[in-house]
Order: C-alpha cells, then sequence, then structure tokens
C-alpha cells in the first residue's frame, strides 16, 4: 500500500520535500514506517528516533498498524510557545 | 477563543474575551520572543504549523483544562511566521473564579501546549546561523529529557 506521509520542520528541510510516498506492505506499523523513512532517507536517520508521527489529528505509538488512505503526518519534536 | 493567526496579537482584546463577572480571576500569559539564549543573540523566530492537528489539539487543552479546573473561559492565540525579540509569539487567557484555579489552569495549558501542539520555531542568530528549536532530540545540542517514540500525552 502507498502511505503518503506529510512532513514538518526540521524532518521536512533534511528530507527536502514536504510529503513523502511510501509504499509499505498491507497493515504494516508505525515502527515499519519510521524504519522505512531512515532507509529511504538516510538524511533523516540521526532524529529518526525522536519523529512524532500522527494520523489525522491524533498522536500514534510505533505499535500502531497503518492503513491506505492514513493521513500520516511525521515531524521532529514540538517548540511551540 | 482558539486560534492560529499571522498577525500581531491583540492581548487586551484576547484579556477582555475571557472576562466575566462570574470570574474573579484572569490570568494572562504572553509568550514572548526573547533576544539571547545561552549567550547567542537571536535576530528573529520562524514559527511554522501544522494548523489542523495543532487547532485540534489547542481545542483539546482547552476541554481537558475544563474538566480539571471550574475555568469560565480560556483563550489561546498562537502567532506564525517571522518574529522578532519583544514580539508575542503565543497570548493565552484563562478566568476563573478563584486565582488558584486560575494559575493552575494557566500553568497547565502553556506547559502542555508546549509538549503537544505540532508548533515549531527556527532560531535566526545573529552569525547568520540558523537552528530548528526541537526539545530533547536525538543529535540536538539542546538539553533536555529523550522522548523516544512514543507519542506525548
Amino acid at each position: 500500500m502507498i502511505v503518503e506521509v506529510r512532513l514538518f520542520a526540521r524532518a521536512r528541510e533534511l528530507i527536502g520535500s514536504d510529503s513523502v510516498a511510501l509504499d509499505l506492505p498491507q497493515g504494516a506499523t508505525v515502527a515499519e514506517l519510521r524504519t522505512r523513512l531512515s532507509g529511504e532517507f538516510p538524511r533523516i536517520r540521526p532524529i529518526a528516533p525522536s519523529l512524532l508521527v500522527a494520523v489525522g489529528n491524533d498522536y500514534v505509538s510505533d505499535s500502531t498498524p497503518l492503513v491506505e488512505d492514513d493521513q500520516v503526518v511525521c515531524f521532529p519534536p514540538v517548540s511551540g510557545g | 477563543m482558539i486560534q492560529l493567526t499571522r498577525d500581531e496579537i491583540d492581548y487586551r482584546q484576547l484579556t477582555e474575551s475571557v472576562r466575566s463577572t462570574s470570574a474573579g480571576a484572569v490570568l494572562v500569559f504572553l509568550g514572548t520572543v526573547r533576544d539571547l539564549t545561552d549567550g547567542r543573540e537571536t535576530v528573529a523566530l520562524d514559527y511554522e504549523a501544522y494548523p489542523d492537528m495543532a487547532q485540534a489539539k489547542m481545542l483539546e487543552l482547552e476541554s481537558r483544562a475544563r474538566r480539571q479546573w471550574p475555568v469560565v473561559d480560556v483563550a489561546i492565540v498562537h502567532r506564525l511566521g517571522r518574529l522578532e525579540p519583544g514580539e508575542v509569539s503565543v497570548a493565552l487567557a484563562v478566568s476563573a473564579p478563584h486565582r488558584d484555579q486560575a494559575f493552575a489552569a494557566g500553568r497547565f495549558l502553556i506547559d502542555t501546549l508546549k509538549q503537544i501542539v505540532p508548533i515549531w520555531k527556527k532560531e535566526n542568530w545573529s552569525d547568520g546561523t540558523t537552528d530548528w528549536v526541537h526539545p530533547g532530540m536525538a543529535g540536538n545540542a539542546a538539553t533536555g529529557p529523550e522522548p523516544g517514540c512514543e507519542s506525548p500525552l
């Protein structure tokens, strides 16, 4: 399945794009997405363990399975305020 | 009122919006761009957000505060774009019958905003270099707790 991942802040700058499409196996988890992202975009590796992942407007953990058409968003720790 | 804006924040109007005869305490917090961090001079901060989720998470903050304290009203406005030292990046006002409740709710709101609302800032230093501020991130010079992979809260 193709999962579209939107990127923000330093994650976007390291990858050089505000979104990427990843081809993941059906039922792949957030952990697998993280691994795939690091594999395809080596520049993201140093910060990959710290990236936060959300589906829609909610944070998800590494064990969460993804489905096609999920609105996946990936970004480093937030720093508003 | 929960809002993201690219315009200057009118914190007087924000404060007025939460005032009420039932609220004996009105607390206002203004996050302000600081000129010095660890001896380095900031020229400007660039703020960006994931707007849909940021708005949703700020609404979630309000409802969590309302569950915990007898809050009369809450207003949070966060600014995006380029801000210079002295400018207000976030304004928060909370009203409650008594001051202890207003202080506690205000503290919770700003502390939790900084943990869960997807907004980021980039430092533009006076020497021309830039740094994203990502607290606790692996490979980061900044100190702070390592958040790991789990979602915050």
